[in-house]
């Protein structure tokens, strides 16, 4: 019997079993910000240890940078607290920090696949739920706690409980306007946002076999929406050719004996699996969630459905969210006014992500009273970015393009919603509050989505207001 | 570490599933280095308007001060990995959680830093839920050796994985101490295994 990627990854990084019937995992790569950090190192301090590796742990800083004025002292005194932490600790414990001036700052999961520290094969944790993006690579990448960053800055381990794998296959081939996040949010209204508890997700099938690393890395990116704390594909030839030449990855003849080695660690054919699902990828439309949660969502050219449409044990949760979104049973989605459009996080703010945007909106123009930001996922992006004239796309349509962070994903920085303002957002949380106002509407979307919504004012279909795939554009 | 036994005290009822880690803890009182003054930003958006004055929540309930176990509905402390949540609960004064199911790096973290979390089934949290909002004074007892859950007149089963239970009752659920003993083994893996900018025994750290 053949063993998924999964499981042979786990075995090579077991460095014994715990008396609690546990698996002391070793890691090989642990990444670090500014906000579950600080109290790791405190943690550390009072027992009087030190950072077991430190070439293991990388540092950067983006949860709390403002993307508009970069000064520092920054005019949050707290958020320039929890930068000078991160100074400190990381200086203190020879630990590589990309600062705001490394030119290689970004958020966390953009940065660690871009500059190659990402690698197939590599156990990764970061103390933020959604390092599962890294396992695009074949990586197994999940979540921690910070008194469990305080275990892998002092032992490289944690203890953790083996999980059950679940292959997702998504076979056929996606419809023009479709895109990688609309794959993910119906794989999570399909399967629900407790679905994935006790399961790592496997990734296959034609479809995702197609995409780029881009790509893959917004479907592994929220495979935690969806329950599952480690997502994952098998690498390939799409892997290796985005690994080559980046500063961290292997070199030389390392470089080829790395690969032979990565090649051997995709699941085998005949693999034993705890679940299978098969999605067939035509079925799949441009979505956008109308509820609170991730998996409450719907085709673009849809309808806020009906709580009465819901089992009864779900009906109170619905009816509560359609109030907290002011959205009425039966609206057509597309009728959804707009008031903020944003594209960014570690879902969505890869550099394909604004190319592909870019190709659509040049030449048009963003609604007007719709505020747009685009907050590119690191330095890199943007410089590429700048480079290729895109930024240049997305101010004449009437983006503020900012700089790289987790922005208002979270809103731990100025970037924020007011009042009751709804978002179309290219991020991965529509949870109530999320976006920096107790009262404050997200609705989750692809990056094209959000772009089409912004141009039209509200809620928009990328297919008619950009004419993909022979629907005539509007106007 | 105490060992954790017993947890006998009045309970608080939160409703609601699938409540997330930013509304246990909104993301603005992540702005902080430690973690010492979290019990005052728990569930702050449900507990407080835009104006800072006390919306009606079983939190700002006089009947429930002092409450050392809360009682929550299934998918709680799902989304971020944020330990601030945990944290933000515990100390808030809350010594154990009881839920029909939990978020698994939420459960994790709880477990680490002494907050425990059972399941009951749904019926028996149903019943818990009733009483506890029926007769707020209601002392509940939890009992990990019996693994049962004594309220009112009843005697409900609560659920651990084994592993845990035995953490708690041997006072072993911060697993530091033990993952130390192993480091001869890591610094052999460590040699031996690839990092970044580094293939193990072929290349040496660049």
């Amino acid at each position: 019997m053949g063993k998924t990627l999964y499981e042979k990854v786990w075995e090579a990084h077991a460095v014994r079993e715990l008396p609690d019937g546990r698996t002391q995992l070793f890691i090989d790569l642990h990444l670090i910000h500014e906000v579950t950090s600080p109290q790791a190192f405190a943690m550390l301090k009072e027992r009087g240890l030190k950072v077991a590796f430190p070439h293991r742990t990388f540092a950067t800083v983006d949860h709390i940078v403002p993307t508009d004025r970069r000064e520092e002292p920054f005019s949050d005194p707290l958020a320039q607290e929890m930068l000078e932490a991160l100074r400190k600790n990381t200086a203190e414990h020879g630990i590589t920090f990309f600062d705001l001036k490394s030119g290689r700052q970004g958020i966390v999961h953009v940065i660690g696949p871009e500059l190659g520290l990402t690698q197939p094969g590599f156990t990764i944790v970061c103390g933020d739920s959604h390092t599962s993006t890294h396992g695009a690579f074949g990586a197994v990448a999940f979540g921690i706690g910070t008194t469990q960053v305080r275990d892998v800055l002092a032992t490289q381990t944690v203890a953790m409980q083996k999980l059950k794998v679940r292959r997702i296959e998504v076979n056929g081939r996606l419809l023009p306007g479709v895109t990688a996040k609309d794959v993910i949010l119906h794989i999570i209204r399909t399967l629900g946002v407790k679905g994935g508890i006790g399961y790592a997700y496997e990734y296959a099938g034609e479809v995702i076999e197609r995409m780029s690393m881009d790509e893959r890395m917004t479907i592994a990116n929220m495979s935690i929406e969806g329950g599952a704390r480690v997502g994952y594909m098998n690498p390939d030839e799409t892997t290796f050719a985005y690994l080559k030449g980046r500063p961290y990855a292997p070199k030389g003849e390392d470089w080829e004996r790395a690969v032979a080695e990565w090649k051997a660690l995709a699941s085998d054919p005949d693999a034993r699996y705890d679940d299978r699902v098969e999605i067939q990828g035509e079925t799949i439309a441009p979505t956008v969630t109308w509820g609170v949660h991730p998996g409450q969502s719907a085709p673009v050219d849809g309808r806020v459905p009906d709580p009465a449409e819901f089992p009864e044990s779900e009906r109170a949760q619905v009816e509560d969210a359609l109030r907290y979104m002011k959205l009425t049973p039966g609206q057509k989605l597309s009728d959804v006014k707009v008031d903020v459009a944003f594209l960014g996080s570690c879902t969505n703010a890869r550099l394909s992500d604004l190319r592909e945007v870019a190709r659509y909106l040049k030449g048009k123009k963003v609604a007007k009273g719709v505020r747009a930001l685009v907050v590119p996922g690191s330095q890199l992006v943007a410089e590429a970015a700048h480079r290729e004239g895109i930024a240049d796309v997305f101010r004449e349509a009437g983006f503020e393009w900012r700089a790289p962070g987790c922005s208002m994903c979270l809103a731990m920085n100025p970037d924020r919603l007011i009042g009751d303002e709804l978002a179309i957002s290219a991020s991965n949380r529509n949870y109530k509050g999320r976006q920096g106002s107790p009262t404050g509407r997200t609705v989750l979307a692809s990056p094209l989505t959000v772009a089409a919504s912004a141009v039209a004012g509200h809620i928009a279909d990328p297919r008619e207001v950009f004419g993909i795939g022979g629907k005539d554009a509007a106007d | 570490m105490p060992p954790i036994k017993r947890i006998q005290g009045r309970a608080v009822p939160i409703r609601g599933r699938d409540i997330d880690t930013d509304r246990i803890v909104p993301a603005r009182f992540l702005k902080t280095v430690t973690f010492d003054r979290l019990g005052e930003a728990l569930f702050y958006d449900e507990r407080y308007d835009e104006k800072k004055n006390p919306k009606d929540h079983p939190l700002n309930d006089p009947r429930y001060a002092g409450a050392k176990i809360m009682l929550v509905e299934a998918g709680f402390g799902s989304g971020s990995s944020r330990e601030h949540a945990p944290q933000a609960i515990r100390r808030a004064g809350f010594e154990a959680l009881v839920g029909e199911s939990f978020a698994e790096i939420f459960f994790g973290n709880a477990t680490q830093i002494g907050l425990v979390a059972v399941t009951v089934a749904p019926e028996d949290l149903g019943y818990l839920f009733a009483l506890v909002e029926r007769a707020p004074e209601t002392e509940l007892v939890i009992d990990l050796e019996k693994m049962e859950l004594k309220a009112g007149d009843r005697v409900i089963p609560v659920f651990l994985p084994e592993a845990v239970r035995e953490a708690f009752l041997e006072g072993r659920y911060d697993p530091l101490e033990v993952l130390l003993e192993a480091m001869d083994e890591i610094r052999a893996m460590d040699a031996r295994r690839a990092g970044p900018g580094k293939r193990g025994e072929y290349g040496g750290r660049k």
